[in-house]
């Protein structure tokens, strides 16, 4: 028997071969007295059925591609044989048909004007059907169950060497707080008290480690007795008290969670499996991983948003730099594309002449539209990251960056790419104002820019910022460019300006969807929900702005 | 009140004095004015200037490729000669073999899979929405379809991988199906070009008059022979035009390509293998720091020079089949 591939090829052709038999023979069989629908249904079935037949023939006596080239011959021959071979019940009509005649004949062409029109519906059906499957898809791999472990399971939390038994929510602050200091270091319940309690950075540590509590925790709750002690004498009790003290229930929760718990997922399912087949993944779960725990996780949350990122760990990882890199991208882009794109449409639709130089600007806007994301991610390359070094670095203004694959560079490279389409869009509004608008204001005196910059950029500016806006999400789900940039797949802090380097949330997604681990896709769908949300909000604005619009007009 | 009354009389003897005045006939020159307008000429120029500088970088580490000397680790040096890009179907940089053939075969593989599937469904759709729906359902698919256009490309690349590839494997088979394979990455890419083909030619269909729709159905055209034998014709340009827009989009697409076609070079006629595409060979080339003038990093850049003269010269084509066969109809 032929292989997958080949009876797909002619389950594919013996369809086709159907179609074209159904839709050419109603018209045929009508001419030849036959009744249209009973031309279509033989027609219909003699390019299948003749497709199937010979390529089967074939399979049994020579090779897989043979059957199919063979079977699409056969199909065909069959149809013509049909068309040119059947007897004929009146004889054809020169002139025009009459009365049953014409009736079968009309009868024939709308049959197959209703068969196209099934198609054309099958076509947009399928279209929206692709949607539908890609919004699936992400939401499959954003939610469902994990396999968790615990390096100590929340029950075998002690406190003062006994097992608590119960979950970690059944805890109350000062139990937390007892078995913070029970199973923790001493040096790590410091950190704590000086991270999140006085909200001191890494770099203050050792020299705030030198004071006395009372300097260190000014303004915070501190038992009184330890005012003049050192911090660096603190014991873990009096540490994980000051914690008690000073945080909620949640923080200390995260704390116990982070630093003794651990867990970490080692699996997750997608949400269909999970919905479906839910004893087959426990079945699975305590077969490879008996230490594990059946958890329900959303990959999406806020701990995954505001995280940074984690190179190696899926279920630890976040995408906060990703995030922050692509809005300082965005906001840098919009200060550089919007002046320069809308002068620039401005000086086409309002003072440019026919000359040659004009048209050619013209041209070469639409023509630049169509240029391919990547190549201009080499431009951004060749100029703003190695011509261009000294100013996209910073180092012109005294930061000094090792090279200049900055945000800055990423920036000016997806302003020159969405530059034509913000041209192409505030043309367009431009052109949409009416031209009476510009001679009553010429008539009272005002300049050919005072006419502009008062009464066709106001009139207009609705439809160029919705164009710039539909620009500018182009931009955000830009990754090409930022590849050739040099875009960081793992940074360990947030980009800080214009002169750092960056990595942004379509970079990550291709990062994490091109790792090996199963559960970086899970990570990557949430990150795609993110970045589309954002395009979606990006959307509505332009959208709202577009409705504003179109009601000032009526 | 007393003040006021001073400025008024004031103010008509300016008139007066105006009055009496000879007019400038001529037109005053402004320099505020010319300066915004040289400002706003400059904006405009600097999309050419953008073209210029697309073509220098590319030309010019294109150039350096022929140019530089190549030392391999026994001494021996290399010299890359134009004919090396046609005489060898070996793509193997490493090696100083630059046979274009591979990732150029690739590129048009990939691109075929995608037009067989956004060219009929993308004309079919566009048919239906402009021939056959209710203005209604128009306006409420139309601008689904335009969500689905933009989506970014990785997020689809991303759908290749995890459903396409999966469903190939199952349909034909996990030895036949490579988990990176061109098959999935060209049908995922003629998804994401759909739309662009819907929305361009269904421009171009409502652009035809109506009077030609009712002239036909006056002589008694089903409306199937109404669209097809009328409609489409007189919207022929722009059904082409957004065919070879289609076609220039499927060639510089990179995301998809890069996620989901796998990365070596590879002559195949057969679609479930992987293969570089020239611009997954861009991105994947340049994923980490490519060193300055090396053969890598120059190899990038006659890649780049080739794909953006493809897709120019598909552009211009397009702009010149609209010039020359749209009909004007008033």
């Amino acid at each position: 028997m032929a292989n997958n591939v080949a009876l797909f090829g002619v389950l594919f052709f013996s369809l086709l071969l159907c179609l074209l038999g159904s839709l050419s023979t109603p018209v045929i069989a009508a001419r030849r007295g036959y009744s249209p629908k009973l031309g279509m249904l033989i027609g219909g079935l003699t390019g299948f059925a003749g497709t199937w037949f010979v390529a089967m023939v074939l399979w049994l006596v020579s090779s897989d591609s043979f059957g199919v080239i063979g079977g699409v011959i056969g199909g065909l021959a069959g149809l013509v044989a049909l068309w040119k071979l059947g007897p004929d019940r009146e004889v054809p009509q020169t002139s025009l048909p009459d009365g049953q005649a014409l009736h079968r004949n009309v009868t024939a062409r709308h049959l197959r004007g209703k068969l196209m029109r099934v198609l054309f519906l099958v076509s947009v059906t399928l279209a929206l059907l692709a949607l539908a499957t890609l919004v699936w898809t992400i939401v499959n791999k954003t939610v469902g169950y994990t396999a968790v472990q615990y390096a100590v399971q929340p029950e075998a939390l002690t406190i003062n060497g006994q097992a608590t038994g119960r979950t970690l929510d059944d805890l109350s602050e000062n139990d937390l707080s007892l078995v913070l200091a029970e199973g923790v270091r001493v040096a790590r319940l410091r950190v704590f008290v000086l991270q999140d309690v006085r909200g001191a950075s890494q770099d203050e540590f050792s020299g705030l480690s030198q004071q006395s509590i009372e300097e260190v925790l000014a303004g915070r709750h501190y038992p009184a007795e330890l005012a003049d002690l050192p911090f660096n004498q603190l014991d873990t009790n009096q540490a994980a008290q000051i914690l008690e003290a000073n945080l909620s229930k949640s923080d200390l929760r995260q704390i116990v969670l982070d630093e003794i718990v651990q867990p970490q997922i080692v699996k997750g399912w997608s949400l269909w499996e999970s919905l479906t087949n839910k004893s087959g993944i426990e079945h699975a779960a305590l077969e490879k991983f008996p230490q594990a725990r059946l958890e329900w996780h959303s990959w999406l949350n806020w701990k995954f948003i505001s995280s940074p990122l984690d190179p190696r760990r899926p279920d630890a990882t976040g995408l906060r730099p990703a995030l922050v890199g692509s809005l300082m991208i965005i906001l840098i882009t919009i200060l550089v594309a919007f002046p320069i794109g809308v002068g620039a449409a401005i000086y086409l639709e309002e003072y440019a002449g026919s000359s040659r130089l004009n048209h050619l600007i013209q041209i070469n806007i639409s023509n630049l539209a169509g240029v391919p994301s990547i190549i201009y991610g080499m431009l951004g390359l060749g100029i703003f990251v190695r011509a261009l070094s000294d100013l996209t670095s910073g180092n012109i203004l005294g930061t000094t960056t090792a090279n200049g694959r900055t945000i800055a560079s990423a920036a000016f490279t997806l302003a020159l790419l969405i530059l034509p389409l913000i041209i192409i869009n505030a043309q367009e509004a431009i052109r949409a104002v009416p031209n009476s608008l510009r001679q009553a204001s010429y008539g009272l005196g005002a300049t050919q820019w005072q006419t502009i910059w008062h009464h066709v950029l106001p009139y207009s500016l609705p439809g160029i910022l919705t164009g710039t806006i539909l620009a500018i999400s182009r931009a955000v789900g830009e990754t090409a460019p930022l590849i050739l940039i040099g875009a960081a797949t793992y940074l360990t802090q947030d980009p800080t300006g214009p002169f750092s380097n960056f990595t942004a949330l379509p970079m990550v997604i291709y990062r994490w969807t091109t790792y090996p681990q199963a559960e970086f896709g899970n990570a990557a769908a949430a990150a795609i929900v993110v970045l589309l949300v954002l395009l979606l909000s990006l959307n509505s604005i332009a959208i709202i702005l577009r409705n504003r619009f179109s009601r000032r007009l009526s | 009140m007393d003040n006021s009354a001073v400025t008024i009389r004031q103010k008509s003897l300016l008139l007066a004095d105006a009055r009496t005045e000879k007019p400038a006939l001529h037109k005053q020159f402004r320099r505020g004015e010319a300066l915004i307008q040289a400002f706003l000429f400059f904006c405009g120029f600097l999309t050419i200037f953008t073209t210029v500088a697309i073509v220098i970088v590319l030309g010019r580490e294109s150039l350096l490729l022929l140019r530089s000397e190549y030392l391999d680790a026994s001494g021996t040096i290399h010299r890359i000669s134009p004919v090396d890009f046609v005489n060898t179907t070996q793509w193997q940089p490493h090696r100083y073999e630059l046979g274009i053939a591979p990732l150029v075969a690739a590129t048009v593989m990939s691109s075929v899979m995608a037009m067989l599937v956004a060219l009929p469904l993308g004309l079919g759709s566009a048919v239906y929405l402009s021939e056959y729906a209710s203005p209604r359902t128009r306006n409420t698919l139309k601008p689904i379809l335009e969500v689905l256009a933009g989506v970014p490309t990785v997020v689809y690349g991303f759908f290749a991988l995890q459903f396409m590839t999966p469903l190939l494997k199952t349909l034909f088979g996990n030895g036949t199906v490579e988990t990176f394979n061109l098959a999935s990455a060209g049908i995922v890419m003629g998804i994401m070009i759909l739309p662009l083909v819907a929305s361009m030619s269904e421009d171009a269909l409502s652009a035809v008059p109506r009077s030609l729709r009712e002239a036909a159905y006056g002589l008694g055209s089903t409306k199937l022979e109404t669209t097809i034998r009328i409609v489409l014709p007189a919207a022929i340009s722009g059904i082409i035009a957004s065919f070879i827009i289609a076609v220039s989009r499927a060639i510089g697409e990179t995301m998809i390509m890069a996620i989901a076609a796998g990365a070596r070079p590879n002559l195949t006629a057969n679609p479930f293998e992987s293969a570089w595409t020239m611009t997954g060979y861009i991105a994947s080339i340049s994923g980490g720091d490519l060193a300055y003038d090396t053969l890598d990093y120059n190899s990038v850049f006659v890649v780049g020079l080739l794909l953006f003269v493809m897709t120019f010269a598909l552009n211009l084509l397009s702009r010149t089949v609209v010039a020359h066969f749209r009909e004007v109809y008033d």
